[in-house]
């Protein structure tokens, strides 16, 4: 667990699960893409990041990852242990059955029987032995959710993770999420490009600008739907700050 | 909604259970196939077989001269003289031997160097440069250099035949490894796995694919240096036996060398392209 900004770990109730402060990072001389960001996650949260395209969204997941060894910049950054990241892309082994991807790297004897378990979490009961490339998009994504899942992680990094897919398959995804993050009660950072699923998913929209988090708001939904009053509203705002004009935000409605 | 899908189920059960005696007609849109297809069984074998039935008949009509090339017929005959009085079954054991030997030491040699060089940047430029430099030197002229450092007996040849099929182990398992893509480094960099259980699980595998088309160089590789090597002062070999006809003149005994050299490449090629099809069946390839 790396330490806050006085070295310090803290490990009381109300700590935060992720800790930003004073984020800096930059692919060139002038301007950084990440600003002085600060950031905190609690236990168990779901927070979705939005922004427009080029604004620096994978830039933060990367850095929380810890995947960003070749990016100038500093700042703190306070993770837990058992982070995983689900990618765009399933990022299965191609040469690995489903089983065994969703196993990969786990070194704990029961292995086999907590992955079989997760992968029927996932709705892929019986598929253990066929190969990714056998899969349809959506249940190769659901695979690879498997896989995070399996290692219990306390925090879960998901760059546009249903970008990929279909309207159908999204929604589908979207109430298997929920229901796993339920079940898991991870802290989650998804960042999506969709203000719909920002809405639908999460606790916690955050829009991310000129490298700090510009807009924080707290989604409080009860029914989580477009059926919910608020919800048109909360969707009207977040195009506001992303800088959709309401004409543009009608006629994609 | 619940009225569509009643429909729905309507013709699904009407589709699904086709009158009695209707005639089962299938009325699919095919696109023309643009690979190659299904595969054949024992496809492998229909060349060769047909190569064998074009040389018995042009030795049967007198196309083919005797004195160019003996007759399929005549070359079993010389087969079996020097298998009964001239210890064939010795001669043979003793090139795959040497083969065999060189062979293993080439692939393992080329793919431990290939590792070492695709994954560590020191590794590669210690190791990288050198092999390219080998590359540009035929094997072949090396020889005398190594019959100085090693005679002739069979270490010479046993080197010889390990370089020959080195080089394009490494230099095909080198090109496999790089280029596995980046982002399955990622995933096992995000997954938390040591450096060992990388290489077995990504890097490895993921070279497969070269490292087996390097095999296939390798083996006929392999072959050619071991036709060459048998040249020099062999006491047993096919290479021996074909020196021996060479001095008596004995054509047809030359050609059963030739055929023995042949049917070996083409068996160990097999080998490989089974494995081939075995170790790489998650892959969905034109090649089926
Ligand atoms: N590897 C890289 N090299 C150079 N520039 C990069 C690299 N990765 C991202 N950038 C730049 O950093 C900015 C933010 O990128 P990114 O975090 O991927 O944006 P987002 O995910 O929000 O669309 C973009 O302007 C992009 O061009
Ligand atoms: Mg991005």
């Amino acid at each position: 667990m790396a330490t806050d900004d006085r070295g310090l770990i803290r490990n009381t109730a109300d700590a935060p699960a992720v800790r930003v402060r004073n984020l800096h990072r930059s692919f060139s001389e002038n301007g950084g893409v990440l600003d002085g960001l600060d950031l905190d996650i609690a236990p168990g949260e779901f927070v979705a990041l939005i922004g427009r395209s080029g604004t620096g969204k994978s830039t933060l997941l990367r850095a929380l990852a810890g995947l960003d060894r070749d990016v100038a910049g500093y700042g703190q950054i306070r993770v837990p242990d058992a982070v995983s990241v689900v990618f765009q892309d399933s990022r299965l082994l191609p040469w690995k059955r489903v089983l065994d991807n969703v196993v990969f790297g786990l070194r704990a004897g029961d292995a086999a029987e907590r992955g079989g378990q997760a992968l029927a979490e996932v709705g892929l009961a019986g598929r253990e032995r066929a190969w990714p490339d056998e899969l349809s998009g959506g249940e190769q994504q659901r695979a690879s959710l498997a896989r995070s899942l399996v290692r219990e992680p306390a925090l879960l990094l998901a760059d546009e993770p249903f970008g990929a897919l279909d309207a159908l398959t999204r929604i589908r995804m979207h109430a298997l999420l929920r229901k796993l993050c339920e079940v898991h009660r991870p802290s989650v950072l998804l960042v999506t490009h969709d203000v719909d699923e920002a809405i639908v998913l999460a606790d916690r929209v955050i829009l991310l600008d000129a490298g700090v988090v510009r807009t924080d708001v707290r989604v409080e939904l009860p029914h989580r739907s477009q059926a919910d009053p608020g919800f048109a509203e909360l969707r009207a705002f977040l195009l506001d700050q992303l800088g959709v004009n309401d004409l543009t935000a009608e006629v994609t409605a | 909604m619940t009225t569509t899908g009643a429909i729905d189920a309507l013709t699904v059960a009407k589709a699904t259970v086709p009158g009695a005696g209707a005639p089962k007609t299938d009325a699919r849109v095919v696109r023309r196939r643009l690979g190659p297809g299904r595969r054949i069984r024992f496809a492998f074998w229909v060349g060769p077989i047909l190569l064998l039935a074009v040389w018995a008949i042009g030795s049967k009509v007198g196309v083919i001269n005797p004195a160019v090339l003996t007759a399929p017929w005549d070359v079993a005959q010389a087969f079996q003289d020097q298998w009964v009085n001239h210890d064939l079954g010795g001669d043979i054991a003793a090139s795959l031997e040497r083969a065999g030997l060189g062979l293993a030491f080439g692939v393992v040699g080329g793919t431990l160097l290939a590792v070492t060089s695709g994954l560590s940047r020191i590794g590669e430029s210690l190791i990288d440069g050198p092999i390219q430099i080998k590359r540009s030197v035929p094997t072949l002229a090396l020889i005398p250099l190594f019959v100085a450092w090693f005679g002739i007996g069979q270490e010479m040849k046993i080197v010889t035949i390990a370089l020959i099929s080195m080089i394009p182990v490494y230099v095909n398992t080198h090109n496999g490894l790089r280029s596995i893509d980046g982002k399955y480094a990622e995933l096992a960099e995000t997954i938390g796995i040591g450096r060992g259980e990388f290489i077995r699980h990504v890097v490895l595998p993921g070279a497969l694919p070269g490292f087996l088309l390097g095999m296939r160089f390798a083996v006929t590789s392999a072959l050619l240096g071991l036709v060459v090597v048998e040249q020099y002062n062999a006491t047993s070999g096919i290479g021996h036996m074909m020196t021996l006809a060479e001095e008596y003149g004995e054509t047809d005994v030359l050609v059963v060398g030739l055929v023995l050299y042949g049917v070996f490449g083409f068996l160990a090629d097999t080998a490989v392209r089974l494995t081939e099809r075995r170790a790489l069946s998650w892959r969905r390839t034109i090649e089926g």
